[in-house]
């Protein structure tokens, strides 16, 4: 196999399509240095999967979805997500945002809730400080090939003491081939505020014939004593190849919640980072995923630690089916001076094939001596002790195993704070597992 | 029409050992019987066997009940038919329910299309758990994960309860129970006694027969049923231990498949 050597945009398109879009000149500038150095860097490596061997250029052209007034007139895939009433909510359609509403209430708090093209132009004194701060631009080609390109977004700005107590959510979906489809997320939670945002990220089923390449940065600013909690929810078609960086900065005593379903038909590079930088911060991130056919999935969740007593728990599970291949790597890594952190990681994969592979990566780097940190990782098989515990109470062999299964992967399921969403996400597994 | 369960002549091996040297045992609806025996002895490999355990492999012998052949179903069609074992050692299942797996396993024995209602089955799991004095909240644990000992076994009877079987057999139910505990889930059993309801009770102590009066007490030796008698033979082996049943039937090792 050859290596790419295309880097899919330079200065001049990335710039001229953002001065298109009518961009601030800073966002048109970034945007363009972006470009020029996305030409110079090189793939990110993840462990034990060769990317460079996918096709990572079909990043698409930007193509505008239509506006739409109320989620009734989006299709269907979208619709099913949406409880009836739902009043906060961005909607992406391919590279834009076709709907966005706020509840007055939240807006009357200082809320801010929308796609992040437009806080870029809206919003630029709470956006500007924080855009690429938590994933810097010129990290490698993929960082800087999505500072060049992302599009549409989200931008979620909570002020200082407010607790928004109903989830914000999101849905971002693509449905035509060659449509570029780059959401940028940011999350801004002031001191002591509170705040849950739920995405799902989702190819309308059937409609895209060619491949294509979904790239998404997640930033997420925990400021002191606030508490953020992020679900996300991906499931693009079989063509596609997902590469997803979520990555949170959370200070003193702040609090991150990650609950992630990486349930793609296609490609998936799937890494999420917590910088504990303040004293008593916080996080615990939970995944859950289902490779099948030939699928092939690189899921990371590191921690890293350096405020004192700050504590971390991460949890990766994953079900392999057919001839598809995880690997799982859980970072827990504690700077000096971290004194008292606590990291803890646990990576299990259940192996519903003999053809799947199924990798379980443990890595602890640890530079301060007054800390804890603990891991576990498993690859196994259904058990058939447990099989035959519920047999024994008359459930049918496959009624037993699916159990099992579902049970597996019921932490994270469980924490996904939107019915229609869960519900969704539940009819999703079925199909995965059952198909 | 009065439960009949009975076993003819079972023998049973597990990885090449035979542990089961051909038991018979015959239980009507109604009566409860007891089974005692040094450890070792192949209680368990019974209630196994029984219940269709992968990797006990009956090679004689028949089991039915209500001359229905158990040893020709599967796990689950056994359980279906009537056959109830609490287990000595229950597995846990993490992210199941206490209460989706026991509605599970109600909906098992129903048609497609006559589920137990969500409103009832809880009303009806509430009600048996108030009765063994659980937590209420055990219903949404996940389950037997993070269950004490006692826990577990209290659990065992709940299910017990709800899926009202033909035939109970109950191994080692009272190990891990205290004084309490012991008292509830034998109340829980003797709630349950019924015509067309038999009991084969595994134990090793006498105090569980205090609370469940048995009709008939056998003791296993070697694999195979060495003597049977009334309740009185439990008291006397709680008493005097195993040594004269073994002089009185010239065993030397009563143990089996130990090589
Ligand atoms: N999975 C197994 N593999 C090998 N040997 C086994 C297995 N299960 C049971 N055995 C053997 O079969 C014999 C009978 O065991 P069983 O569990 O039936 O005894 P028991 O009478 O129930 O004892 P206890 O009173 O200690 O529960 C023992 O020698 C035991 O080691
Ligand atoms: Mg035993």
């Amino acid at each position: 196999m050859s290596t790419q050597l295309t880097t899919p945009t330079d200065r001049q398109s990335a710039e001229a399509l953002a001065r298109s879009k009518g961009e601030p000149q800073w966002l048109v500038d970034l945007r363009g240095e972006a470009a020029e150095l996305a030409g110079t860097l090189e793939w990110p490596k993840p462990e034990k999967m060769r990317i460079d061997r996918w096709n990572l250029t079909a990043v698409g052209a930007y193509e505008q979805g239509k506006a739409v007034g109320s989620v009734a007139e989006l299709p269907e895939v979208v619709r099913e997500l949406v409880a009836e009433g739902t009043e906060n909510i961005v909607v992406q359609h391919n590279s834009s945002a076709v709907l966005k509403q706020l509840s007055a209430e939240l807006a009357a708090k200082g809320v801010i809730f929308t796609d992040l093209e437009t806080a870029c132009k809206e919003h630029a004194d709470l956006v500007k400080p924080y855009l690429f701060q938590a994933v810097s631009a010129g990290e490698n080609k993929l960082t800087a090939m999505h500072a060049a390109l992302w599009n549409g977004g989200v931008f979620v700005y909570v002020p200082k003491n407010v607790e928004v107590e109903l989830p914000l959510q999101a849905v971002l979906f693509n449905n035509k081939a060659g449509a570029a489809f780059a959401p940028h997320i940011l999350i801004v939670a002031e001191s002591n505020s509170s705040v849950t945002y739920v995405d799902y990220v989702v190819s309308e089923p059937g409609s895209i014939d060619a491949a294509f390449v979904h790239h998404s940065v997640v930033e997420v600013f925990v400021k002191p004593g606030a508490h953020v909690r992020f679900g996300s929810i991906h499931h693009m078609a079989e063509n596609g190849v997902d590469m997803t960086l979520r990555r949170s900065v959370i200070e003193n005593d702040g609090q991150m919640e990650w609950v992630v379903g990486d349930l793609n038909d296609g490609y998936t590079v799937s890494d999420t980072v917590s910088l504990l930088k303040g004293n008593g911060s916080n996080s615990d991130a939970k995944v859950i995923s289902i490779g099948g056919n030939e699928m092939k999935m690189s899921l990371t969740t590191q921690a890293t630690h350096f405020g004192r007593s700050s504590e971390s728990n991460m949890v990766t599970r994953a079900v392999m089916r057919d001839n598809a291949t995880a690997i799982i790597n859980g970072i827990t890594k504690i700077e000096k001076g971290a004194t008292k952190a606590n990291g803890v990681q646990t990576e299990k994969v259940l192996m519903l094939s003999p053809k799947a592979r199924g990798d379980a990566n443990p890595i602890l780097l640890i530079d301060e001596d007054d800390v804890k940190a603990g891991h576990a990782a498993s690859v196994g098989q259904v058990n058939p002790e447990q099989v035959y515990y519920l047999m024994s109470r008359g459930i049918s062999k496959q009624d037993a195993e699916r159990l099992i299964i579902y049970g597996f992967l019921a932490p994270v399921v469980s924490e996904i704070p939107i019915d229609a969403v869960r519900e969704q996400l539940q009819r999703l597994l079925e199909r995965k597992l059952e198909g | 029409m009065a439960t009949h369960f009975v076993i003819d002549g079972l023998k049973a091996e597990i990885e090449g050992k035979e542990i089961l040297k051909g038991i018979n045992l015959e239980i009507k609806g109604g009566e409860i019987h007891a089974i005692m025996g040094p450890n070792g002895t192949g209680k368990s490999t019974l209630a196994s066997a029984l219940m269709g355990h992968p990797k006990y492999e009956v090679t004689e012998g028949s089991a039915t009940i209500d001359g229905e052949d158990l040893l020709e179903m599967s796990v689950d069609e056994r359980a279906r038919a009537g056959l109830f074992l609490a287990m000595q050692y229950p597995s846990e299942i993490p992210g199941v329910t206490n209460s989706d797996f026991l509605r599970s396993a109600i909906n098992a024995r129903r048609e497609e299309g006559s589920e137990i209602s969500l409103i009832k089955f809880i009303r009806q799991m509430e009600k048996k758990m108030k009765d063994l004095e659980m937590n209420p909240e055990f219903a949404h644990r996940y389950l037997n994960e993070g269950f004490s000992g006692g826990e577990k076994k209290r659990n065992e009877i709940l299910q017990m309860a709800m899926l009202e079987p033909k035939i109970v057999v109950l191994d080692e139910i009272d190990s891990g129970l205290d004084i309490d505990a012991l008292k509830i889930v034998s109340n829980g059993v003797n709630a349950m006694r019924s015509e067309d309801r038999g009991f084969l009770i595994i134990t090793h102590y006498q105090r569980l027969l205090n609370y469940i009066t048995p009709d008939f007490v056998h003791v296993m030796m070697q694999g195979r049923i060495v003597k049977s008698g009334g309740p009185e033979l439990a008291e006397r082996l709680e008493n005097e231990g195993y040594d004269w049943v073994k002089e009185e039937l010239g065993i030397v090792d009563e143990t089996v498949g130990q090589a």
